[in-house]
C-alpha cells in the first residue's frame, strides 16, 4: 500500500508538501515525491488541486458492515457528585442538530444512580429518549463498567453516532468501547457536520496542540464515535417535548470491575467556573508576581468576571490549577475575554479563541496575542488596569 | 512500555503572517510523555528488579528513539516496522502493539505478572486512545492520566488526575496498563556510558507483520476505521483594532467600543 503520484498530472505546485505534517513529501525535479516516513494519512490526496495523488490499496480491506442498519444519535452523559456535566448538555444541542439532519432520534444515555427525580428536568433539553442505566455502583466512574454497559447497549440498539465529552472520563472509556466494538473513534472534536449523501459524520479536530486541524471520517463502519471538547457547543434551549424514558436496573457481578477506588483527593478551595463565565479576566507572566495578581482580581471583581490565567501563572503558583486556560487547562468561550500580560502561545489560544470579544493588553507590540484580539492595547498593564478599573467603577455607578 | 517517535513539536509553529506551518530544527523526538513513561519504568527497575522492554511501532527511523531509550537504561528495545503497518489509526496501532506484547509475554513466560506503561498522549496524533484500546485488547484494566504510582507485589495503587483539581486514588491488580502525565516525574538524561552501550553493543529487535503473524485486515490502513479526509490550518480571522493615545484615552476608547458591542 502506498501513496502514488501521477507524474503526468503533477505540476509541482507543492500544495501536497504544505498539507503534509510529517514532512514526507519533497519536490524532485519539480515533481512531488513521497518519502519513506509517509504514514499514509492521505491528507495530500485531498490537498492536490490536480488530482494527481492517489492511494494504491491492496484488496484485503476489512469486511464491510451493513451501515444502513445503524440509526440514531446518542449522547453519553458524564456526571460528578450527582450532577450532569455541562459538556453533556452542550453535546445534546449539537446532537439535536445532527439528529434532525439525519431524521433520526436523539438519545441521552445516563449511567448512574439517584437520577430518578431529575429525568423530568433533563427531558427539557431536546432529546427524544433517555436511557437510564441504574445501579448504586455507577455513582462513581469505573472504566470497565462503563465499557460493559455501553457496548451491550450499542449492540442491542445500533446507533449510528455516539458523542462523548472529551474529558478525562470520556477519553478513558470511549476508546475501550470503540475497541470492543471495532468502531472508529475520533478524539477531541471541535467541529461536527453531516455529509448527508453518505450519512458520514465529518469530525474536525485539532492536532499538534491546535496548530493543525484535521477532518476525520469513518466511512465503512458504525457506530461513528467521537469525543468532543467542552465549551465548543452552546447549551441547548429548554423546550417542552414528549420524551420516552427507558430505565434499566442493572445488576453487576463482582468480577465486572477489577479496580477499586480508594479515595478522592480534592485540591480546590472555592469552586471556579470558567466554562460558564460571561466575562473572563486572565493574567499571564506579564503580571509579574502573585501579589500583583490582586490587580487582575480587582478588575475581575468590578466586571463581575471570573479570573483565569496562562499555564505559567499556575506553574509559578500565582493561581490555582483550575484557573488554567488552554490546551491542557479549560476551554472557554465567554462574551468578553481580557488577556493581561499573556503572550498568546498557541496552547493558550486554543483554549480561548472562541470568545466573542478578546481584548489584549501587552507591552510588546509584536506579541502574538494581538493576532487573535479584537481590541489591542500596547502598554504596561500596571498603568492601564488601575485606570480601567476606575472607569468601569464610574460606569457601574451610572448604571445604578 | 510503549514509546512513539513524534515530530519535534515544540519546533512547530504557525507563521502569523503567512498562516503556514514553520518547522525548525529537529525532525523527530521521543514523545514527551513517553520520556516520563521511560523514567517510571527505570525507577521500577531499580526498586523492584523488573525487566524493562520498550516497544515502538514506526518507520525504520524510529530506531533512533529506541536507541535513546536504551541509552537511558532499558533492557530491551523492539521496533515494529513494516510497510503494512503504515496508515494505522488507533485501532490498528493498538492491535499491532498488542500482538507484539503477547508475543513477548509468551517468550518471557510472564502472562500473569506485567505492567504496561504508556504516555497519556502523543503530541502529534494527540488522541490518547492507544493506551485504553491496548488495555482492552489485552483484556487488562487500565488507569489513564496517572500522576503517581506505587507498585507492591501483584498490585498497583495510582493517583489518577480526572479533573483539574481532583485526583482519584485507584487500586488494581496486575497485569494492568497505565498512561502517565508529564507531572509524574522528571525524566533522566542518558549517561555517556549508556549512550556508548546503546549505540555500540545493544541491539534493536525488529518485528514485521510476518513475525507477529498479523492478519492483514487488522493492521495498517486496512485495519483502520477512521480516515483523515482533510488537513488544514485553522483560520485565525480577526484584525485587531489597536487603541492608541494616552492611557486615559485608550481606556475610554476601549469602554466605548465594549459599550457599542453591548458588552457593558
Ligand atoms: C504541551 C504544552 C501544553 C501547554 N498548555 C498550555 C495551556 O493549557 N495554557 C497555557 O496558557 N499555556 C500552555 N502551555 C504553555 C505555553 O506554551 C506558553 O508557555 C504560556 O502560555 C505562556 O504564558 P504567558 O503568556 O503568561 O507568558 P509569556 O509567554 O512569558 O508572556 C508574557 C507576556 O507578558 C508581556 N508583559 C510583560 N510585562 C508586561 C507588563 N508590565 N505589561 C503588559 N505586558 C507585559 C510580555 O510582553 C509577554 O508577551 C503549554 C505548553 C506546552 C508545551
Ligand atoms: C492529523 C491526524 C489525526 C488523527 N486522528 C485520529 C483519530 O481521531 N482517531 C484515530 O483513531 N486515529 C487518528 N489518527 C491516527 C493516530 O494518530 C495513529 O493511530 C497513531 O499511530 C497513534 O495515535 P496517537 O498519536 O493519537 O497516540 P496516543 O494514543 O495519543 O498515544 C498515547 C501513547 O500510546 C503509545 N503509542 C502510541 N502510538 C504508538 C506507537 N506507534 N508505538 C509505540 N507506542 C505508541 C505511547 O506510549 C503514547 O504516549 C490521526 C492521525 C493524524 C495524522
Amino acid at each position: 500500500m502506498s501513496i502514488i503520484i501521477d507524474a503526468e498530472l503533477c505540476t509541482g505546485c507543492a500544495s501536497c508538501m504544505e498539507s503534509c505534517i510529517y514532512d514526507a513529501i519533497e519536490l524532485d525535479n519539480n515533481i512531488a515525491k513521497v518519502l519513506p516516513n509517509c504514514t499514509l494519512c492521505r491528507a495530500c490526496i485531498e490537498a492536490c488541486p490536480e488530482e494527481a495523488i492517489s492511494l494504491e490499496r491492496d484488496d484485503a480491506k476489512a469486511q464491510k458492515v451493513d451501515i444502513s442498519q445503524f440509526k440514531g444519535v446518542w449522547v453519553v452523559a458524564e456526571h460528578y457528585k450527582n450532577k450532569i456535566q455541562k459538556v453533556s448538555f452542550q453535546l445534546l444541542s449539537k446532537g439535536r442538530e445532527l439528529a434532525d439532519i439525519l431524521q433520526v432520534n436523539l438519545t441521552f444515555v445516563i449511567l448512574g444512580t439517584d437520577f430518578d427525580d431529575k429525568l423530568e428536568e433533563f427531558s427539557q433539553y431536546g432529546m427524544d429518549e433517555i436511557i437510564y442505566i441504574k445501579s448504586p455502583i455507577l455513582k462513581d466512574y469505573y472504566s470497565d463498567l462503563y465499557t460493559k454497559v455501553i457496548t451491550e447497549l450499542v449492540l442491542e440498539t445500533q446507533p449510528e453516532i455516539i458523542l462523548i465529552g472529551a474529558t478525562a472520563t470520556g477519553r478513558d472509556f470511549a476508546p475501550r468501547v470503540a475497541k470492543r466494538l471495532r468502531a472508529g473513534l475520533t478524539a477531541d472534536c471541535t467541529g461536527l457536520e453531516i455529509d448527508l449523501e453518505t450519512r458520514n459524520l465529518l469530525q474536525t479536530r485539532p492536532t499538534y496542540g491546535g496548530t493543525i486541524m484535521a477532518t476525520i471520517r469513518t466511512p465503512s463502519s458504525r457506530p461513528q464515535m467521537a469525543t468532543v471538547r467542552a465549551g465548543i457547543f452552546k447549551m441547548p434551549e429548554k423546550i417542552k417535548k414528549n420524551v420516552n424514558i427507558r430505565k434499566i436496573e442493572y445488576e453487576f457481578k463482582e468480577q465486572d470491575s477489577v479496580s477499586k477506588i480508594v479515595k478522592v483527593i480534592s485540591k480546590t478551595k472555592t469552586p471556579v467556573n470558567l466554562e460558564d463565565a460571561k466575562i473572563i479576566v486572565a493574567g499571564g507572566r506579564g503580571v509579574g508576581s502573585k501579589e500583583n495578581f490582586k490587580l487582575i482580581e480587582d478588575l475581575a471583581n468590578v466586571l463581575g468576571a471570573e479570573l483565569g490565567g496562562s499555564r505559567i501563572t499556575i506553574e509559578l503558583n500565582w493561581l490555582d490549577p483550575d484557573r488554567q486556560i488552554g490546551q491542557t487547562g479549560v476551554t472557554v468561550s465567554p462574551k468578553l475575554y481580557i488577556a493581561c500580560g499573556i503572550s498568546g502561545a498557541i496552547q493558550h489560544i486554543v483554549g480561548m479563541e472562541n470568545s466573542n470579544i478578546i481584548v489584549a493588553i501587552n507591552k510588546d507590540p509584536d506579541a502574538p496575542i494581538f493576532n487573535f484580539a479584537h481590541y489591542g492595547i500596547v502598554g504596561n498593564l500596571h498603568e492601564i488596569i488601575p485606570i480601567l478599573i476606575e472607569e468601569i467603577k464610574i460606569m457601574n455607578l451610572n448604571k445604578e | 512500555m510503549c514509546v512513539k517517535q513524534v515530530p519535534g513539536v515544540s519546533e512547530v509553529r504557525i507563521d502569523p503572517k503567512t498562516n503556514t506551518l514553520v518547522r525548525e530544527g529537529v525532525l523527530s523526538i521521543i514523545n514527551p510523555n513517553d520520556r516520563n513513561a521511560l523514567e517510571l519504568a527505570l525507577i521500577l527497575k531499580e526498586e523492584h528488579k523488573v525487566e524493562v522492554i520498550a516497544l515502538s511501532m514506526g518507520p525504520p527511523q524510529a530506531e533512533e528513539v529506541l536507541r535513546e531509550a536504551l541509552a537511558m537504561g532499558i533492557d530491551k528495545a523492539i521496533l515494529l516496522s513494516d510497510k503494512a503497518f503504515a496508515g494505522a489509526d488507533t485501532l490498528a496501532t493498538s492491535h499491532t502493539l498488542a500482538l507484539a506484547i503477547k508475543k513477548v509475554l509468551k517468550e518471557f513466560d510472564s502472562e500473569e505478572n506485567y505492567l504496561i506503561i504508556c504516555g497519556a498522549q502523543a503530541v502529534d496524533g494527540d488522541t490518547g486512545q492507544v493506551p485504553p484500546e491496548l488495555a482492552e485488547e489485552l483484556g487488562i484494566p487500565q488507569i489513564t492520566y496517572v500522576q503517581n504510582l506505587l507498585l507492591s507485589e501483584d498490585k498497583i495503587i495510582v493517583e489518577r488526575k480526572f479533573r483539574a483539581t481532583e485526583i482519584v486514588v485507584i487500586e488494581t491488580k496486575l497485569p494492568a496498563l497505565i498512561s502517565v502525565l508529564i507531572d509524574i516525574n522528571k525524566p533522566r538524561y542518558p549517561s555517556m556510558a549508556g549512550i556508548m552501550k546503546a549505540y555500540e553493543k545493544a541491539n534493536v529487535i525488529y518485528f514485521d507483520s510476518m513475525a507477529l503473524n498479523a492478519d492483514s485486515s487488522k493492521i495498517g490502513l486496512n485495519g483502520s476505521m477512521t480516515e483523515v479526509k482533510k488537513i488544514f490550518f485553522p483560520e485565525r480571522k480577526v484584525n485587531p483594532i489597536m487603541l492608541e493615545g494616552s492611557t486615559e484615552e485608550v481606556v475610554r476608547k476601549l469602554c466605548q467600543y465594549l459599550k457599542d458591542d453591548k458588552i457593558f
